[in-house]
Protein backbone atom coordinates (compact mmCIF):
# COMPACT_ATOMS: atom_id res chain seq x y z
CA UNK A 1 0.00 0.00 0.00
CA UNK A 2 2.85 2.79 1.16
CA UNK A 3 4.77 1.40 -1.88
CA UNK A 4 2.04 2.22 -4.08
CA UNK A 5 1.49 5.94 -3.07
CA UNK A 6 5.43 6.01 -2.86
CA UNK A 7 5.65 5.32 -6.72
CA UNK A 8 2.84 7.00 -6.96
CA UNK A 9 3.98 10.25 -5.58
CA UNK A 10 7.02 9.84 -7.53
CA UNK A 11 5.35 9.99 -10.78
CA UNK A 12 4.03 12.72 -10.37
CA UNK A 13 6.75 14.84 -8.69
CA UNK A 14 8.61 13.55 -12.16
CA UNK A 15 5.56 14.99 -14.05
CA UNK A 16 5.37 18.35 -11.97
CA UNK A 17 9.75 18.34 -12.76
CA UNK A 18 8.75 17.90 -16.12
CA UNK A 19 6.22 20.61 -16.53
CA UNK A 20 8.25 23.10 -14.55
CA UNK A 21 11.47 22.58 -16.35
CA UNK A 22 9.48 22.87 -19.71
CA UNK A 23 7.60 26.30 -18.32
CA UNK A 24 11.33 27.59 -17.23
CA UNK A 25 12.24 26.94 -21.15
CA UNK A 26 9.61 28.54 -22.08
CA UNK A 27 10.29 31.73 -19.97
CA UNK A 28 13.79 31.70 -20.77
CA UNK A 29 13.01 31.72 -24.77
CA UNK A 30 10.45 34.42 -23.43
CA UNK A 31 12.58 36.33 -22.23
CA UNK A 32 15.17 36.69 -24.65
CA UNK A 33 12.86 37.10 -27.82
CA UNK A 34 11.11 40.18 -25.55
CA UNK A 35 14.54 41.53 -25.48
CA UNK A 36 15.30 40.78 -28.81
CA UNK A 37 12.40 42.95 -29.80
CA UNK A 38 13.26 46.11 -28.18
CA UNK A 39 16.70 45.93 -29.45
CA UNK A 40 15.61 45.58 -32.55
CA UNK A 41 13.24 48.30 -32.56
CA UNK A 42 15.75 50.97 -31.47
CA UNK A 43 17.53 49.34 -34.49
CA UNK A 44 15.16 50.12 -36.46
CA UNK A 45 14.47 53.65 -35.38
CA UNK A 46 18.35 54.59 -35.37
CA UNK A 47 18.16 53.14 -38.55
CA UNK A 48 15.07 54.61 -40.47
CA UNK A 49 14.45 57.46 -37.95
CA UNK A 50 16.53 59.94 -39.38
CA UNK A 51 15.53 59.64 -42.64
CA UNK A 52 11.87 60.39 -41.86
CA UNK A 53 12.80 63.61 -40.08
CA UNK A 54 15.38 66.34 -40.84
CA UNK A 55 17.71 67.47 -38.78
CA UNK A 56 20.38 70.19 -39.38
CA UNK A 57 22.34 70.38 -36.06
CA UNK A 58 23.25 74.08 -36.84
CA UNK A 59 19.58 75.73 -37.85
CA UNK A 60 17.85 77.56 -34.87
CA UNK A 61 14.28 78.64 -34.67
CA UNK A 62 14.06 80.50 -31.83
CA UNK A 63 9.88 80.68 -32.05
CA UNK A 64 10.08 77.14 -30.75
CA UNK A 65 12.42 77.43 -28.12
CA UNK A 66 11.45 75.04 -24.71
CA UNK A 67 8.34 73.91 -26.23
CA UNK A 68 6.54 71.07 -24.05
CA UNK A 69 6.04 67.29 -25.74
CA UNK A 70 2.78 67.59 -28.46
CA UNK A 71 3.11 71.12 -28.87
CA UNK A 72 3.28 72.58 -32.77
CA UNK A 73 5.46 74.41 -33.64
CA UNK A 74 6.91 76.05 -37.06
CA UNK A 75 8.37 72.64 -38.39
CA UNK A 76 5.18 70.60 -37.57
CA UNK A 77 4.19 68.45 -34.73
CA UNK A 78 7.33 68.28 -32.05
CA UNK A 79 6.48 64.81 -30.07
CA UNK A 80 8.73 64.91 -27.70
CA UNK A 81 9.04 68.72 -27.29
CA UNK A 82 12.09 70.95 -28.54
CA UNK A 83 15.06 72.03 -26.54
CA UNK A 84 16.78 75.63 -25.94
CA UNK A 85 17.22 76.65 -29.99
CA UNK A 86 13.97 75.13 -30.59
CA UNK A 87 15.86 71.91 -32.78
CA UNK A 88 13.20 68.99 -32.48
CA UNK A 89 13.75 66.10 -29.19
CA UNK A 90 13.03 63.15 -31.62
CA UNK A 91 15.13 63.94 -34.02
CA UNK A 92 17.69 64.63 -32.17
CA UNK A 93 17.15 61.01 -30.02
CA UNK A 94 16.88 59.40 -33.10
CA UNK A 95 19.99 60.47 -34.29
CA UNK A 96 21.26 59.73 -30.85
CA UNK A 97 20.15 56.12 -30.98
CA UNK A 98 22.14 55.91 -34.45
CA UNK A 99 25.53 57.06 -32.58
CA UNK A 100 24.77 55.04 -29.30
CA UNK A 101 24.23 51.81 -31.69
CA UNK A 102 27.34 52.52 -34.15
CA UNK A 103 29.43 53.11 -30.73
CA UNK A 104 28.28 49.32 -29.21
CA UNK A 105 28.34 47.77 -32.52
CA UNK A 106 31.54 49.01 -33.42
CA UNK A 107 33.31 48.88 -29.94
CA UNK A 108 31.75 45.32 -29.69
CA UNK A 109 33.47 44.35 -32.74
CA UNK A 110 36.69 45.88 -32.05
CA UNK A 111 37.10 45.25 -28.62
CA UNK A 112 35.98 41.25 -29.59
CA UNK A 113 38.46 40.83 -31.76
CA UNK A 114 41.42 41.90 -29.26
CA UNK A 115 40.01 40.58 -26.34
CA UNK A 116 39.41 36.85 -28.07
CA UNK A 117 42.72 37.00 -30.34
CA UNK A 118 44.34 37.70 -26.49
CA UNK A 119 41.93 34.75 -25.05
CA UNK A 120 43.05 32.80 -27.57
CA UNK A 121 46.93 33.19 -27.82
CA UNK A 122 46.84 33.46 -23.44
CA UNK A 123 44.80 30.91 -23.04
CA UNK A 124 46.27 28.38 -25.80
CA UNK A 125 49.86 29.18 -25.47
CA UNK A 126 50.28 29.42 -21.96
CA UNK A 127 53.27 29.31 -20.19
CA UNK A 128 54.70 33.37 -20.49
CA UNK A 129 53.00 34.86 -23.22
CA UNK A 130 49.85 33.75 -21.31
CA UNK A 131 51.00 35.15 -17.81
CA UNK A 132 52.18 38.68 -19.56
CA UNK A 133 48.94 38.99 -21.63
CA UNK A 134 47.27 38.56 -18.56
CA UNK A 135 49.28 40.94 -16.20
CA UNK A 136 48.73 43.28 -18.94
CA UNK A 137 44.94 43.06 -18.42
CA UNK A 138 45.42 43.10 -14.99
CA UNK A 139 46.95 45.98 -15.45
CA UNK A 140 44.11 47.37 -17.51
CA UNK A 141 41.66 46.58 -14.82
CA UNK A 142 42.75 48.02 -12.25
CA UNK A 143 42.54 51.61 -13.72
CA UNK A 144 38.94 52.85 -13.76
CA UNK A 145 37.70 52.53 -17.35
CA UNK A 146 36.22 55.75 -17.88
CA UNK A 147 38.90 57.44 -16.26
CA UNK A 148 41.43 56.12 -18.98
CA UNK A 149 38.54 56.98 -21.49
CA UNK A 150 38.58 60.73 -20.52
CA UNK A 151 42.06 60.62 -21.00
CA UNK A 152 42.71 59.39 -23.94
CA UNK A 153 39.64 61.19 -25.71
CA UNK A 154 41.10 64.35 -24.22
CA UNK A 155 44.36 63.73 -25.90
CA UNK A 156 42.81 62.53 -29.22
CA UNK A 157 39.61 64.76 -29.73
CA UNK A 158 36.37 63.84 -30.58
CA UNK A 159 34.95 61.67 -33.13
CA UNK A 160 32.81 58.95 -33.49
CA UNK A 161 35.76 56.19 -34.46
CA UNK A 162 37.87 57.84 -31.38
CA UNK A 163 35.02 57.06 -29.21
CA UNK A 164 34.81 53.42 -30.42
CA UNK A 165 38.44 52.57 -30.20
CA UNK A 166 38.66 54.52 -26.88
CA UNK A 167 36.15 52.21 -25.12
CA UNK A 168 37.22 49.40 -27.17
CA UNK A 169 40.60 49.74 -25.20
CA UNK A 170 38.70 49.98 -21.92
CA UNK A 171 36.74 47.16 -22.70
CA UNK A 172 38.82 43.89 -24.37
CA UNK A 173 39.36 42.52 -21.01
CA UNK A 174 36.24 41.06 -20.37
CA UNK A 175 36.67 39.32 -23.64
CA UNK A 176 39.94 38.26 -22.90
CA UNK A 177 39.43 36.80 -19.36
CA UNK A 178 36.17 34.88 -20.70
CA UNK A 179 37.88 33.52 -24.06
CA UNK A 180 40.85 32.13 -22.04
CA UNK A 181 38.61 30.60 -19.04
CA UNK A 182 37.24 28.36 -21.53
CA UNK A 183 40.12 27.87 -24.25
CA UNK A 184 41.24 26.61 -20.36
CA UNK A 185 38.74 24.55 -19.90
CA UNK A 186 38.21 23.22 -23.66
CA UNK A 187 42.16 22.60 -24.06
CA UNK A 188 42.90 19.46 -22.53
CA UNK A 189 39.65 17.25 -23.83
CA UNK A 190 40.41 14.30 -25.19
CA UNK A 191 39.32 15.51 -28.88
CA UNK A 192 41.67 18.23 -28.99
CA UNK A 193 44.40 15.48 -28.67
CA UNK A 194 42.81 13.88 -31.35
CA UNK A 195 43.08 16.53 -33.75
CA UNK A 196 46.93 16.73 -32.94
CA UNK A 197 47.14 12.96 -33.48
CA UNK A 198 45.63 13.60 -37.02
CA UNK A 199 48.56 16.12 -37.49
CA UNK A 200 46.37 19.29 -37.39
CA UNK A 201 48.68 22.95 -36.98
CA UNK A 202 48.36 24.97 -34.39
CA UNK A 203 45.86 27.42 -36.54
CA UNK A 204 43.79 24.63 -36.87
CA UNK A 205 43.88 23.48 -33.23
CA UNK A 206 42.85 27.08 -32.02
CA UNK A 207 40.31 28.38 -34.43
CA UNK A 208 38.59 25.14 -35.67
CA UNK A 209 38.89 22.46 -32.51
CA UNK A 210 38.91 25.24 -29.52
CA UNK A 211 37.48 28.56 -30.34
CA UNK A 212 33.74 26.78 -31.47
CA UNK A 213 33.08 25.98 -27.96
CA UNK A 214 33.65 29.60 -27.02
CA UNK A 215 31.40 30.98 -29.01
CA UNK A 216 28.38 31.11 -26.60
CA UNK A 217 30.10 32.58 -23.62
CA UNK A 218 31.67 35.51 -25.70
CA UNK A 219 28.32 35.68 -26.96
CA UNK A 220 26.61 36.26 -23.49
CA UNK A 221 29.34 38.77 -22.64
CA UNK A 222 29.20 40.61 -25.91
CA UNK A 223 25.27 41.02 -24.68
CA UNK A 224 25.72 42.46 -21.61
CA UNK A 225 29.27 44.78 -22.80
CA UNK A 226 26.75 46.15 -25.10
CA UNK A 227 24.61 48.07 -22.16
CA UNK A 228 27.92 49.26 -20.51
CA UNK A 229 29.67 50.32 -24.04
CA UNK A 230 26.35 52.55 -24.81
CA UNK A 231 26.06 53.96 -21.40
CA UNK A 232 30.07 55.05 -21.79
CA UNK A 233 29.51 56.68 -24.53
CA UNK A 234 26.50 58.46 -23.14
CA UNK A 235 28.91 59.73 -20.11
CA UNK A 236 31.50 60.70 -22.83
CA UNK A 237 29.23 62.74 -24.43
CA UNK A 238 27.49 64.10 -21.31
CA UNK A 239 31.03 65.28 -20.57
CA UNK A 240 32.20 66.84 -24.04
CA UNK A 241 34.86 64.05 -24.72
CA UNK A 242 32.29 61.92 -26.63
CA UNK A 243 31.07 62.32 -30.58
CA UNK A 244 31.47 65.75 -31.78
CA UNK A 245 29.11 68.87 -31.30
CA UNK A 246 27.09 68.61 -34.36
CA UNK A 247 26.21 64.85 -34.01
CA UNK A 248 23.61 64.73 -31.72
CA UNK A 249 24.46 61.84 -29.13
CA UNK A 250 22.15 60.85 -25.80
CA UNK A 251 24.70 62.35 -23.88
CA UNK A 252 25.09 65.43 -25.16
CA UNK A 253 21.48 66.18 -25.45
CA UNK A 254 21.30 65.17 -21.60
CA UNK A 255 23.78 67.49 -20.73
CA UNK A 256 22.36 70.18 -22.92
CA UNK A 257 19.18 70.47 -20.99
CA UNK A 258 20.66 70.09 -17.36
CA UNK A 259 20.23 73.90 -17.40
CA UNK A 260 16.42 74.10 -17.90
CA UNK A 261 15.39 71.06 -15.68
CA UNK A 262 13.50 72.95 -13.71
CA UNK A 263 10.88 74.44 -16.95
CA UNK A 264 11.82 71.97 -19.11
CA UNK A 265 12.28 68.75 -18.35
CA UNK A 266 11.96 67.03 -21.16
CA UNK A 267 15.15 67.85 -22.66
CA UNK A 268 17.42 65.82 -20.92
CA UNK A 269 14.34 63.28 -19.26
CA UNK A 270 13.18 62.12 -22.66
CA UNK A 271 17.00 60.86 -23.80
CA UNK A 272 17.36 59.70 -20.68
CA UNK A 273 14.42 57.22 -20.38
CA UNK A 274 15.53 56.00 -23.73
CA UNK A 275 19.43 55.76 -22.85
CA UNK A 276 18.23 53.64 -19.53
CA UNK A 277 15.30 51.20 -21.29
CA UNK A 278 18.09 50.30 -23.74
CA UNK A 279 20.88 49.43 -21.36
CA UNK A 280 18.42 47.67 -18.87
CA UNK A 281 17.33 45.73 -22.00
CA UNK A 282 20.81 44.81 -22.77
CA UNK A 283 21.35 43.75 -19.33
CA UNK A 284 18.44 41.92 -19.35
CA UNK A 285 19.32 40.06 -22.23
CA UNK A 286 22.34 39.10 -21.31
CA UNK A 287 20.90 37.36 -17.99
CA UNK A 288 18.15 35.52 -20.20
CA UNK A 289 21.39 34.68 -22.96
CA UNK A 290 23.55 33.40 -19.41
CA UNK A 291 20.58 31.62 -18.04
CA UNK A 292 20.05 29.93 -21.40
CA UNK A 293 23.59 29.11 -22.75
CA UNK A 294 25.49 29.12 -19.13
CA UNK A 295 28.93 27.91 -19.82
CA UNK A 296 29.26 25.65 -16.97
CA UNK A 297 26.25 24.14 -18.16
CA UNK A 298 26.76 24.20 -21.62
CA UNK A 299 30.72 23.43 -21.77
CA UNK A 300 30.21 20.00 -23.02
CA UNK B 1 62.44 -11.86 -39.02
CA UNK B 2 60.83 -9.45 -41.24
CA UNK B 3 61.43 -6.12 -39.21
CA UNK B 4 58.82 -4.74 -36.61
CA UNK B 5 56.36 -2.36 -37.38
CA UNK B 6 57.16 -0.56 -34.28
CA UNK B 7 60.41 -1.08 -32.12
CA UNK B 8 60.77 1.13 -29.12
CA UNK B 9 64.33 0.97 -26.93
CA UNK B 10 65.19 2.40 -23.80
CA UNK B 11 62.27 5.00 -23.90
CA UNK B 12 61.75 7.79 -21.57
CA UNK B 13 59.25 10.23 -20.72
CA UNK B 14 59.22 12.64 -17.76
CA UNK B 15 56.86 14.86 -16.54
CA UNK B 16 58.78 17.80 -14.57
CA UNK B 17 58.29 19.00 -11.08
CA UNK B 18 58.25 22.61 -10.38
CA UNK B 19 58.39 24.67 -7.33
CA UNK B 20 55.07 26.64 -6.54
CA UNK B 21 56.59 29.81 -7.04
CA UNK B 22 58.82 30.31 -9.33
CA UNK B 23 58.11 27.63 -11.83
CA UNK B 24 61.58 26.36 -11.62
CA UNK B 25 62.44 22.65 -12.33
CA UNK B 26 63.32 21.05 -8.75
CA UNK B 27 62.59 17.08 -9.84
CA UNK B 28 60.83 14.68 -12.24
CA UNK B 29 58.39 11.94 -12.52
CA UNK B 30 60.16 9.42 -14.65
CA UNK B 31 56.99 7.92 -16.30
CA UNK B 32 58.36 5.50 -18.73
CA UNK B 33 61.61 4.86 -17.95
CA UNK B 34 63.59 2.80 -20.23
CA UNK B 35 60.95 0.80 -21.89
CA UNK B 36 61.80 -1.55 -25.04
CA UNK B 37 59.63 -3.73 -27.10
CA UNK B 38 59.02 -4.32 -30.72
CA UNK B 39 55.39 -5.01 -31.91
CA UNK B 40 55.09 -6.88 -35.53
CA UNK B 41 52.71 -6.01 -38.00
CA UNK B 42 49.19 -6.95 -37.81
CA UNK B 43 49.67 -7.89 -34.44
CA UNK B 44 47.80 -7.56 -31.71
CA UNK B 45 50.04 -6.46 -28.39
CA UNK B 46 48.11 -5.83 -25.15
CA UNK B 47 49.33 -3.33 -22.23
CA UNK B 48 48.48 -4.05 -18.88
CA UNK B 49 49.22 -2.81 -15.40
CA UNK B 50 47.76 -0.67 -12.40
CA UNK B 51 46.66 2.59 -12.55
CA UNK B 52 49.66 5.30 -12.76
CA UNK B 53 52.41 2.43 -14.15
CA UNK B 54 53.20 4.53 -17.05
CA UNK B 55 50.32 2.48 -19.79
CA UNK B 56 48.95 6.02 -20.82
CA UNK B 57 51.42 8.24 -21.24
CA UNK B 58 53.80 5.57 -23.01
CA UNK B 59 50.90 5.45 -25.50
CA UNK B 60 51.00 9.42 -25.52
CA UNK B 61 54.74 9.21 -26.17
CA UNK B 62 54.46 6.87 -29.12
CA UNK B 63 52.03 8.85 -31.02
CA UNK B 64 53.60 12.22 -30.35
CA UNK B 65 51.39 13.80 -27.87
CA UNK B 66 54.61 13.71 -25.20
CA UNK B 67 57.78 14.24 -25.70
CA UNK B 68 60.25 11.66 -25.26
CA UNK B 69 63.49 12.28 -22.80
CA UNK B 70 65.38 10.16 -24.15
CA UNK B 71 65.87 6.43 -26.47
CA UNK B 72 64.22 5.89 -29.70
CA UNK B 73 60.98 5.11 -31.29
CA UNK B 74 61.13 3.61 -34.65
CA UNK B 75 58.00 3.63 -36.61
CA UNK B 76 58.95 1.17 -40.23
CA UNK B 77 62.65 2.26 -39.61
CA UNK B 78 62.15 5.86 -39.59
CA UNK B 79 63.23 7.36 -36.15
CA UNK B 80 60.36 9.48 -34.32
CA UNK B 81 62.39 10.72 -31.46
CA UNK B 82 63.67 14.18 -31.90
CA UNK B 83 61.49 14.51 -35.19
CA UNK B 84 60.03 18.53 -35.85
CA UNK B 85 56.37 19.04 -35.68
CA UNK B 86 56.64 19.49 -39.57
CA UNK B 87 58.29 16.21 -40.10
CA UNK B 88 56.16 14.34 -37.93
CA UNK B 89 53.01 15.33 -39.53
CA UNK B 90 53.48 12.57 -42.64
CA UNK B 91 53.91 10.10 -39.84
CA UNK B 92 50.61 11.22 -37.83
CA UNK B 93 49.02 9.68 -40.46
CA UNK B 94 50.07 6.17 -40.13
CA UNK B 95 49.77 6.07 -36.12
CA UNK B 96 46.11 6.68 -34.81
CA UNK B 97 44.47 6.57 -31.44
CA UNK B 98 41.28 5.38 -29.92
CA UNK B 99 40.55 7.62 -26.86
CA UNK B 100 39.53 5.93 -23.21
CA UNK B 101 36.32 8.22 -22.91
CA UNK B 102 33.67 8.79 -26.05
CA UNK B 103 32.02 11.67 -24.22
CA UNK B 104 34.91 14.28 -24.66
CA UNK B 105 36.80 12.49 -27.16
CA UNK B 106 34.54 13.75 -30.14
CA UNK B 107 34.09 17.63 -30.66
CA UNK B 108 30.60 18.68 -29.65
CA UNK B 109 30.21 20.97 -31.76
CA UNK B 110 31.06 19.35 -35.31
CA UNK B 111 29.04 17.24 -37.08
CA UNK B 112 29.90 13.12 -37.82
CA UNK B 113 30.62 13.74 -41.20
CA UNK B 114 32.91 17.10 -39.79
CA UNK B 115 34.82 14.73 -37.53
CA UNK B 116 35.53 12.37 -40.42
CA UNK B 117 36.67 14.85 -42.78
CA UNK B 118 38.56 17.35 -40.55
CA UNK B 119 41.54 14.39 -41.06
CA UNK B 120 41.62 15.12 -45.12
CA UNK B 121 41.35 19.14 -44.44
CA UNK B 122 44.43 18.28 -42.48
CA UNK B 123 45.98 16.28 -44.96
CA UNK B 124 44.43 17.53 -48.20
CA UNK B 125 46.83 15.18 -50.60
CA UNK B 126 45.10 12.29 -48.63
CA UNK B 127 41.35 12.41 -50.58
CA UNK B 128 40.26 14.91 -52.77
CA UNK B 129 37.31 17.03 -51.61
CA UNK B 130 34.56 15.82 -54.08
CA UNK B 131 35.06 12.53 -52.93
CA UNK B 132 35.01 13.02 -48.73
CA UNK B 133 30.79 12.56 -48.44
CA UNK B 134 31.60 8.93 -50.35
CA UNK B 135 34.18 7.97 -48.14
CA UNK B 136 32.06 9.10 -44.84
CA UNK B 137 29.38 7.30 -45.86
CA UNK B 138 32.32 4.22 -46.40
CA UNK B 139 33.83 4.67 -43.07
CA UNK B 140 30.11 4.73 -40.99
CA UNK B 141 29.50 1.06 -43.17
CA UNK B 142 32.49 -0.28 -41.95
CA UNK B 143 32.42 0.13 -38.52
CA UNK B 144 28.64 -0.92 -37.83
CA UNK B 145 26.68 2.95 -38.35
CA UNK B 146 23.92 3.96 -40.79
CA UNK B 147 25.40 6.39 -43.28
CA UNK B 148 22.30 8.19 -42.91
CA UNK B 149 24.15 9.54 -39.16
CA UNK B 150 26.54 11.52 -40.43
CA UNK B 151 24.81 14.93 -39.98
CA UNK B 152 24.01 14.01 -36.49
CA UNK B 153 26.32 15.57 -33.53
CA UNK B 154 27.64 13.48 -30.67
CA UNK B 155 25.42 13.96 -28.23
CA UNK B 156 22.65 12.41 -30.34
CA UNK B 157 24.58 8.58 -29.83
CA UNK B 158 25.16 6.27 -27.71
CA UNK B 159 28.89 5.52 -25.99
CA UNK B 160 29.15 2.84 -28.05
CA UNK B 161 27.98 4.64 -31.42
CA UNK B 162 30.36 7.11 -30.05
CA UNK B 163 33.30 4.61 -29.22
CA UNK B 164 32.65 3.72 -32.98
CA UNK B 165 32.81 7.04 -34.41
CA UNK B 166 35.78 7.56 -32.83
CA UNK B 167 37.48 4.26 -34.65
CA UNK B 168 36.02 5.54 -37.84
CA UNK B 169 38.15 9.04 -37.05
CA UNK B 170 40.77 7.06 -36.76
CA UNK B 171 40.44 5.04 -40.20
CA UNK B 172 40.16 8.22 -41.67
CA UNK B 173 43.80 8.28 -42.61
CA UNK B 174 44.51 5.30 -43.32
CA UNK B 175 46.38 4.36 -40.64
CA UNK B 176 48.53 0.90 -40.20
CA UNK B 177 49.15 0.96 -36.18
CA UNK B 178 46.12 2.31 -34.23
CA UNK B 179 46.50 2.55 -30.25
CA UNK B 180 43.92 1.87 -28.17
CA UNK B 181 44.17 3.71 -24.80
CA UNK B 182 41.43 2.07 -22.58
CA UNK B 183 39.30 2.18 -25.62
CA UNK B 184 36.26 0.20 -24.03
CA UNK B 185 37.13 1.05 -20.30
CA UNK B 186 33.84 3.68 -20.47
CA UNK B 187 31.45 0.99 -22.11
CA UNK B 188 28.94 -1.04 -20.86
CA UNK B 189 30.23 -4.32 -21.04
CA UNK B 190 28.14 -5.92 -24.00
CA UNK B 191 29.01 -3.32 -25.42
CA UNK B 192 32.67 -3.56 -25.14
CA UNK B 193 32.12 -7.09 -26.77
CA UNK B 194 30.64 -5.43 -30.15
CA UNK B 195 33.56 -2.93 -29.88
CA UNK B 196 36.32 -5.16 -29.26
CA UNK B 197 34.53 -8.13 -32.40
CA UNK B 198 34.72 -4.73 -34.30
CA UNK B 199 38.35 -3.68 -33.38
CA UNK B 200 39.28 -7.69 -34.55
CA UNK B 201 37.00 -7.69 -37.72
CA UNK B 202 38.49 -4.34 -39.03
CA UNK B 203 42.15 -5.53 -37.97
CA UNK B 204 41.09 -8.97 -40.22
CA UNK B 205 40.24 -6.91 -42.85
CA UNK B 206 42.75 -3.58 -43.24
CA UNK B 207 45.55 -5.63 -41.56
CA UNK B 208 45.93 -3.28 -39.05
CA UNK B 209 48.21 -3.35 -35.62
CA UNK B 210 46.56 -2.55 -32.70
CA UNK B 211 48.57 -1.48 -29.02
CA UNK B 212 45.74 -1.77 -26.89
CA UNK B 213 45.84 -0.65 -23.36
CA UNK B 214 43.63 -1.56 -20.83
CA UNK B 215 43.23 -2.48 -16.96
CA UNK B 216 40.61 -5.36 -18.21
CA UNK B 217 42.78 -8.41 -18.60
CA UNK B 218 39.71 -10.15 -19.85
CA UNK B 219 39.62 -8.08 -22.32
CA UNK B 220 43.29 -8.21 -23.50
CA UNK B 221 43.44 -11.85 -22.94
CA UNK B 222 40.06 -12.02 -25.46
CA UNK B 223 42.29 -9.13 -28.09
CA UNK B 224 46.06 -9.98 -27.87
CA UNK B 225 48.39 -12.05 -29.48
CA UNK B 226 51.39 -10.71 -26.74
CA UNK B 227 50.98 -8.88 -23.46
CA UNK B 228 53.20 -6.31 -22.13
CA UNK B 229 52.93 -5.84 -18.34
CA UNK B 230 54.12 -2.49 -16.86
CA UNK B 231 54.66 -1.40 -13.52
CA UNK B 232 56.40 1.89 -12.03
CA UNK B 233 57.21 2.93 -15.52
CA UNK B 234 59.21 -0.07 -16.53
CA UNK B 235 58.02 -3.61 -18.39
CA UNK B 236 58.01 -6.04 -16.19
CA UNK B 237 56.96 -9.13 -18.14
CA UNK B 238 56.89 -9.12 -22.28
CA UNK B 239 54.99 -12.31 -23.34
CA UNK B 240 52.89 -14.17 -26.30
CA UNK B 241 49.52 -13.85 -24.35
CA UNK B 242 48.88 -18.34 -23.55
CA UNK B 243 51.95 -18.00 -22.25
CA UNK B 244 51.28 -14.83 -19.83
CA UNK B 245 48.06 -16.28 -18.55
CA UNK B 246 49.56 -20.25 -18.16
CA UNK B 247 52.41 -19.38 -16.35
CA UNK B 248 53.52 -16.02 -15.31
CA UNK B 249 57.11 -15.30 -14.64
CA UNK B 250 57.24 -12.48 -12.46
CA UNK B 251 55.94 -11.98 -9.24
CA UNK B 252 54.13 -8.24 -10.47
CA UNK B 253 52.25 -10.27 -13.37
CA UNK B 254 51.94 -12.74 -10.86
CA UNK B 255 50.26 -10.51 -8.46
CA UNK B 256 48.01 -8.60 -10.93
CA UNK B 257 46.39 -11.72 -12.15
CA UNK B 258 45.62 -12.62 -8.78
CA UNK B 259 43.88 -9.66 -8.32
CA UNK B 260 41.14 -10.43 -10.92
CA UNK B 261 38.29 -11.56 -9.18
CA UNK B 262 36.70 -15.16 -9.02
CA UNK B 263 33.06 -15.07 -10.75
CA UNK B 264 32.13 -18.31 -8.12
CA UNK B 265 35.37 -18.42 -5.53
CA UNK B 266 33.28 -21.53 -4.22
CA UNK B 267 34.07 -23.50 -7.21
CA UNK B 268 37.96 -23.16 -6.77
CA UNK B 269 39.20 -25.86 -4.71
CA UNK B 270 37.06 -28.58 -7.11
CA UNK B 271 38.32 -26.39 -10.28
CA UNK B 272 42.19 -26.80 -8.75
Amino acid sequence: MTTETAGVDREVTAAFDTVKRRSANAAGRRRIVTCLVIVACYVLVALFGPMLRKYDPVQTFTQDRLMPPGSTTSQGLALLGTDQVGQDILSQMMLGARVSITVGAGTLLLAGLIGVTVGLVAGYRGGWVDAALMRLADIQLSFPSILLAILIAAVVGPSVVNVIVVLAITNWVTFARVTRGQVLTVKNREYVDAARTLGAGHLHLALRTIFPSCVAPILVVATVELGHVILAEASLSFLGLGVPTDVPSWGSTIANGRDYLGDAWWISTLPGIALAALVLTCGLLGDAMRDRYDPKLRSL
Amino acid sequence: MAEPLLRVRDLVTTYPIRSALLRRKIGEVRAVDGVSFDIARGQTVGLVGESGSGKSTLARTVIGLEQAEAGSIEFQGTELVGLSARQMRPVRRDIQMVFQDPYTALNPRLTVRQILSEAWRIHPDLLPAQDWDEEVRRLLDVVGLDPQYADRYPHQFSGGQRQRVGIARALAVRPKLIVCDEAVSALDVSVQAQVLNLLDDLQAELGLTYLFIAHDLSVVRHISDEVIVMNRGQVVEHAPTDQLFADPQHEYTQTLLAAVPVVRPWNQESAA
